[in-house]
């Protein structure tokens, strides 16, 4: 074979293989899905239509407008909490810890439970905040409280809590490498020039930092809305989140177009989101070169 | 003797129309050492990589020991490459990077440890047949890398600006240790290089490229002291430029007005008729400072001031006004200590005297300014 | 004085920031820990007190039959997930890396998309497509799910590392005789061999850990988190604890390996 013909050969090779695949499992069913949201139901499944009466059901009923508010309120509570643990920690650990091993340590004990199982790491809450919990439990045993109470699971207080502590790791990721690419001379430079630590932070380190801050809420926010499992697990009646209603069309209520044009609606705010981040991102990034 | 190698008319575009080798012919005899020299984008990297494989050539030809080659894949070539950044292999220790090209064309290992070792020793390095390539100095990652392309016994060794990373010193040293490898070896070398001085310590052959086109084939020496544009003369040393007019062209001599003075020069094939715009180039060392009541002969004599004094050690510069503001260089050896040496110092009055051999002629019109 | 005051604030502001980033690194481990603690809990119910140690939560789980059945099954996912990731991973980066084609950066998009949509996402619309294709679902259609989600870790990996790559020392093999499989096996992969292992770690665990694709895409047969998500609408046990126990200490395990590798491959 003709050594130029080998490489275009080789070329074709290499990208049919992940093309194709792409095109198999990305492409083809967000279009099949994005086809099904038009579709009629029709107990037990549904007939072919093009009928824009799935996305007039999620505009006209408030039920299903009034659980898009909700996710979106626990997505940014839980954005907003993530980022008032995970930044004092990044902070810390990025401008506290003199020893460069032991930083790299404790960072990794950080990030580490990020991939730990998801399900687990929700499970444990139910069993700490549960009226037979073990908060109640203490409390009680301590003397704080009489008898165990309702208060702290399934609600949206459970819901949130829960959520910080499954992205925390996710908010310290970013932050925590936008906060290590600022030159500490900058940082001394501004202290040598007379301005205080708490200026400093607010007009040198904070906004510099931004890009990660934005990155890691981003994260959150986008994988709050699609989370179904922490909702099942500490949820309650009103813990339910949008992923709740779509995951109940694929089974007890068994609803797919419906389902379908809900997943389309989730698909288009998380890119949404996405985009938008992005330019912000843009927007606010200082080239520190 | 035969040519080892033969390029005929490659061309090689880039997308985006960008031509880095335009139209190239060269052919390179069994032995020879020949340099590529240019600046950076002038196409000699392009063509050694060509050469090698890497690279395939939009059109035209290449020939390996009379067989075209063009589109064969590096691995079917018997040639080797020197890289610049050397490209050792950093999981493998010195000995397997140097075994590598043995290992993969299946020869057996214990065949592969004495090749190893003699060529490891033709480096010098045996004590560092255990060590990864991180562990060692440029200079030893150098050793390494020809000993790598060296083991293959390729027909030709291509050598990619492989001693440009080195600092001055090392530079100089590797130079003459490649040279003695080239004739302790007597195989065909083809050298790339930016560095002038490079190309004319070590090469039968220098060819000055640039825009992707051979501008000047020919012997070190033939270059320095024949550049067929001012482009070469540039590149290659030092060059004082004359900008006048012909007065006068007889066959063998011209004369051409420069300000006040007149120059004579023996041009090469180029007719000039008198009122044509040229340029003209002198090197600084082919000057001489004409002592009083001295005989011209057929030199030029320029008179002008001195301006300033350049002590380099063996020899010194001058820097000659010689009207009108223009500055001309002058060469001079000291072969004795400077003070006495009866260098004059600024302001005094000189006169330069120039062999009409060592003077260039170029016509303006060209792409020559 | 004022100097002086300057100073107590700082370190009453240190003191402050050390506290505060000690509750949070408590925050991030008390739960596993209490999720181990229990584990080896003599009581039925997880409350506090604590009762004494025994193992016989882990007895009691290594004696479920449909709970080994699970691990089973979610052992088979995950490496059959991994080895399908880790193949088209790659090869999809060494097409950003290397080949220049129309569509790539609509390729390149797509292929990361998984990264940051929510798993549930893409558990639906395989689902749907499956529904379409009149495909059953089964261990082997979780397997395709789970692979497709994993992909864009291992892009991301290998891409970063082909990144760095010196393409000179594959010129060099390539120009000392060697074969592109040769070239391939003795000079390209050894040198992306940490990215390729610290993905593969991480994709396994998180395959075997995964469940909002999982979810939609298994049939009949349970992996490990599909059967604890299962049993937990029946409430919580001591037995989930034991069980959770050993997945999170082998995952914090393999994570911990998978992260350092992948950072000595950016040493690389």
């Amino acid at each position: 074979m003709k050594e130029s013909t080998r490489r275009n050969v080789t070329s074709f090779a290499i990208v049919s293989t992940p093309f194709l695949w792409t095109m198999i499992f990305l492409f083809v069913p967000y279009m099949v899905m994005f086809t099904y949201s038009f579709y009629l139901k029709k107990f037990p499944t549904f007939i072919p239509a093009f009928e824009f009466v799935n996305y007039l059901t999620i505009i006209v009923d408030p039920q299903y407008y009034q659980v898009l508010v909700r996710t979106a309120k626990i997505a940014i509570t839980v954005a907003a909490s993530a980022v008032m643990i995970a930044y004092p920690l990044s902070y810390f650990l990025v401008f506290k810890i003199k020893s460069n091993q032991l930083r790299s340590i404790l960072y990794m004990a950080v990030i580490v439970p990020l991939w730990v199982s998801y399900l687990l790491r929700a499970y444990t809450w139910k069993t700490i905040l549960g009226n037979e919990g073990i908060l109640n439990s203490f409390l009680v045993w301590s003397g704080f409280l009489d008898q165990p109470t309702d208060i702290f699971l399934y609600n949206q207080f459970s819901m949130v809590v829960t959520l910080t502590y499954i992205f925390v790791p996710f908010m310290v990721m970013p932050i925590y490498m936008a906060l290590e690419k600022i030159p500490r001379s900058m940082i001394e430079a501004s202290k040598d020039l007379g301005v205080g630590p708490i200026r400093t932070f607010l007009r040198v380190t904070l906004p510099l930092s931004m890009p990660g801050v934005i990155a890691g809420a981003t994260f959150t926010i986008c994988l709050t809305f699609g989370d179904f499992v922490a909702a099942f697990l500490v949820g309650g009646p009103n813990g339910a989140m949008i992923a709740t209603i779509i995951q109940s069309q694929f089974g007890a209520t068994l609803n797919w177009p419906l389902g379908a044009a809900l997943s389309i609606v989730m698909l288009v705010i998380v890119l949404t989101i996405i985009s938008l981040s992005d330019r912000l991102e843009r927007a606010g990034r200082i080239d520190l070169d | 003797m035969n040519d080892i190698i033969q390029i005929r008319n490659v061309t090689k575009t880039y997308p985006g129309n960008v031509t880095a080798v335009d139209d190239l012919s060269l052919s390179v005899r069994e032995g020879e050492f020949v340099t590529l020299l240019g600046p950076s984008g002038c196409g000699k990297t392009t063509t050694l990589r060509m050469v090698a494989g890497f690279e395939l050539p939009t059109s035209g030809q290449i020939f390996l020991a009379g067989e075209d080659v063009t589109d064969r894949p590096p691995y079917e070539r018997q040639v080797n490459t020197v890289f610049q950044d050397y490209a050792l292999f950093p999981h493998m220790n010195i000995s397997e990077n140097v075994g590598y090209g043995l290992r993969v064309a299946g020869m057996a290992k214990a065949d592969i440890k004495p090749a190893v070792d003699a060529a490891l020793a033709t480096v010098g390095l045996m004590d560092k047949a255990a060590v990864r390539p991180g562990n060692l100095s440029g200079g030893q990652k150098q050793r390494v890398a020809l000993a790598r392309a060296l083991v293959r016994k390729p027909k030709v060794l291509l050598l990619d600006e492989p001693l440009s990373a080195l600092d001055a010193k090392l530079r100089e040293a590797m130079q003459v240790e490649l040279k003695h490898l080239h004739e302790q070896l007597g195989i065909t070398f083809i050298f790339v290089t930016h560095d002038q001085k490079e190309a004319l310590v070590m090469s039968d052959r220098v060819i000055v490229m640039e825009h992707g086109r051979i501008v000047q084939s020919g012997t070190p020496s033939d270059l320095y002291d024949h550049p067929v544009k001012p482009y070469v003369a540039d590149f290659i040393g030092n060059s004082n430029k004359l900008y006048g007019k012909i007065v006068s062209a007889d066959a063998g001599q011209v004369t051409l007005q420069v300000g006040a003075n007149s120059v004579q020069s023996t041009p090469g094939q180029t007719r000039y008729a008198p009122g044509d715009e040229v340029l003209a180039t002198v090197r600084p060392e082919k000057v001489r400072l004409l002592a009083d009541g001295e005989d011209t002969g057929n030199f030029s004599v320029i008179p002008g001031t001195v301006r300033e004094v350049l002590f380099h050690g063996s020899s010194c510069r001058l820097e000659v006004d010689i009207g009108e503001g223009q500055l001309f260089d002058v060469d001079v050896q000291l072969e004795r200590a400077l003070h006495t040496s009866g260098i004059h110092g600024s302001g005094a009055s000189v006169n330069l005297a120039i062999n009409p051999d060592m003077v260039s002629v170029f016509p303006i019109a060209e792409d020559n300014v | 004085m004022k100097q002086l005051s300057s100073r107590l604030n700082e370190r009453i502001g240190d003191n402050l920031l050390t506290l505060v980033a000690t509750a949070g690194m408590l925050f991030l481990y008390i739960p596993v820990l209490v999720l181990i603690v229990f584990s080896f809990n003599d009581n039925r119910s997880l409350t506090l007190p604590l009762r004494g140690f025994t193992l016989k939560w882990y007895e009691k789980f290594l004696s479920n039959s449909d709970m080994l059945t699970a691990i089973g099954n979610s052992l088979y996912v995950a490496t059959v997930a991994t080895a399908v990731t880790i193949v088209i991973g790659t090869v999809a980066a060494f097409a950003l890396d290397r080949v220049t084609f129309p569509g790539k950066t609509v390729f390149r998009r797509l292929i990361l998309l998984p990264i940051a949509l929510p798993g549930i996402i893409t558990g639906i619309s395989m689902l749907n497509m499956f529904k379409l294709m009149g495909i059953n679902l089964s261990l082997e259609t979780v397997i395709l799910g789970h692979a497709t989600g994993l992909v864009s870790i291992v892009v991301t990996q290998v891409y970063a590392r082909l990144q760095r790559f010196n393409r000179r020392i594959e010129e060099a093999s390539s120009d000392l005789g060697a074969r592109p499989w040769q070239t391939f096996f003795y000079v390209t992969l050894p040198n992306i061999r940490l990215a390729l292992i610290g993905s593969a770690l991480l994709s396994f665990t998180v395959s075997f850990d995964e469940i909002p694709v999982t979810f939609f895409l298994t049939g009949r047969d349970n992996t490990l988190p599909m059967y604890i998500y299962s049993t937990l609408r029946r409430g919580i046990t001591p037995e989930i604890n034991a069980v959770g126990t050993v997945i999170v200490v082998l995952s914090l395990g393999l994570i911990i390996l998978s992260v350092y590798l992948l950072r000595q491959s950016e040493k690389e």
